[in-house]
């Protein structure tokens, strides 16, 4: 019987060493059925986009609190079509500024959530979005 | 079969994919493995357990690296790491952190990891494991891990899986009377006793040796041959007992040592062959048993089998009146011959 999970990565790139948020999402997903990947802190783009090719997964939550996500969040995204993987949805999560939202939005950045996030908000919008593409590739 | 061309190039993405679609049962997926199995039975399979927190992801991780960067002049071995860890029975949802233990292994094409979630299969592996396992041994990895969920006494799938089994415990782990209950430790090639600079280590060892006494009488009155088992094949194997510190990679080359030393064992008795014989076996019947119960219960009325559910419940069937139930509805081909009603 033919069975699908969604498969999410949650990745902490940088140097900050809060993941407190990145382990409540990760909780979060992990509640509403899905399998999280948990790959810890201080990862490098690199890092990160070898254990989402390994891993093959659907979605990649990047939690950032540094204030470096314009130069980390599109190494990852440019790491992702590199490795052929520019399917995978990419959600970031943290303290962003407002200013910076739109720039994440236009490199491909699926939504950006900042604290107070209801963790629902997030498992709906990756299921919806999961479903999106996965309706479309068939 | 493109991504089958492209797995024994060496294609990564193809390789992932695969797994994804043998975990999710897909039949594209298991047709590329019939395209691959006769590439099968090169690897070297291990597999480590031990309750949960003994280290086992910090012991494969350095396991990993050893071989990857050996100090003794044997050539380096590609390895791949099949790590599970458990699905949630209310949500169905798992999650994967064995990763957090092998960053050191980033970056290292001679290294794959699959996290793996257990979906509801109960002996410490997935379903799909040993099928998981088939297709990175026929990409090519020489050395596969396999680390199983934080196993308690009866999690003994992966010694049917794997040619070697370490199990891993920690110091202040039970007496001598956990140690010679049946179960996980019945199964171990090598003993691994992790964080070995924490208190209660030695009480550990002797606890595991003296269980190991019991086993192999041989060696009772001269404990020191022992150490002689992990560097020369015996007619008899007795499972070294080793001490690491993970985190420190301390110890890691012995245990690198006892494992080559196994798999020279294992070939030069003839268990290699046995080995792969029970695995082999073992693999079918799960399959078998799985693809049966699903047709069989295909075959039974909608809702009969919720019904006697219900009656079990309500105490009006026995478990056994319950079994006689369903197969009066449903016989099974010369169920007279069968064992399923004793």
């Amino acid at each position: 019987m033919e069975q699908r999970k969604i498969r999410v990565l949650i990745a902490k790139p940088g140097l900050d060493g809060h993941d407190r948020g990145a382990k409540i999402v990760a909780r979060a997903l992990r509640d509403a059925g899905m399998e999280v990947i948990y790959t810890g802190l201080r990862q490098t783009p690199e890092m990160i986009a070898e254990a989402a090719l390994q891993e093959d997964v659907d979605v990649i939550g990047l939690s950032i609190l540094s204030g470096a996500h314009m130069s980390l969040v599109p190494r990852v995204l440019e790491l992702l079509r590199a490795n052929g993987q520019e399917h995978v949805l990419v959600f970031v999560g943290g303290i962003i500024p407002e200013e910076d939202v739109p720039a994440l939005l236009a490199l491909g950045v699926k939504a950006v959530y900042g604290p107070g996030t209801p963790t629902q908000t997030i498992v709906e919008d990756i299921r919806r979005a999961v479903l999106a593409t996965q309706g479309s590739a068939v | 079969m493109q991504m089958v061309e492209a797995i024994l190039a060496g294609q990564r993405l193809a390789l992932a994919r695969l797994l994804t679609l043998i975990e999710n049962d897909a039949p594209e997926g298991w047709a590329m493995l019939d395209a691959l199995y006769p590439r099968t039975g090169q690897a070297h399979l291990i597999g480590v357990t031990g309750a949960p927190g003994v280290g086992k992801s910090s012991l494969v991780n350095q396991i990993a690296r050893a071989l990857r960067h050996p100090q003794d002049g044997e050539p380096p071995q590609t390895v791949a790491i099949v790590a599970v860890d458990p699905t949630s029975p209310f949500s169905g949802g798992a999650l994967l952190g064995d990763r957090v233990r092998m960053r050191d292994l980033s970056g290292d094409p001679g290294v794959f990891i699959r996290s793996m979630a257990s979906r509801g299969a109960l002996g410490g592996l997935a379903p799909t494991t040993a099928a998981v396992v088939q297709v990175l041994d026929a990409a090519g990895f020489k050395v596969i891990l396999i680390e199983t969920v934080g196993a308690g006494q009866a999690e003994v799938e992966i010694a049917r899986l794997a040619h070697t089994t370490i199990v891993v415990e920690a110091p202040g782990g039970g007496d001598d009377i956990q140690a010679i209950k049946a179960g996980l430790l019945e199964i171990a090639d090598l003993l691994v006793i992790n964080k070995a600079d924490r208190p209660g280590a030695d009480l550990t060892e002797r606890a595991l040796r003296s269980m190991l006494e019991l086993g192999y009488p041989r060696g009772h009155h001269h404990p020191e041959e022992w150490a002689v088992a992990t560097t020369q094949p015996k007619e008899t194997w007795v499972p070294p007992i080793l001490r690491t510190v993970a985190t420190e990679g301390k110890g890691i080359p012995e245990v690198v040592r006892a494992l080559r030393a196994h798999a020279d064992y294992l070939r030069a008795s003839s268990q290699w062959q046995a080995r792969e014989q029970a695995r082999l076996k073992d693999i079918l019947d799960h399959m078998l048993q799985a693809a049966l119960l699903a047709r069989w219960q295909a075959g039974l009325p909608h809702g009969f089998y919720q019904e006697v559910v219900q009656r079990l419940l309500r105490r009006e069937l026995s478990p056994h009146q319950a079994l006689e139930v369903l197969l009066n509805q449903m016989p099974i081909p010369s169920a007279e011959n069968s064992r399923l009603v004793p």
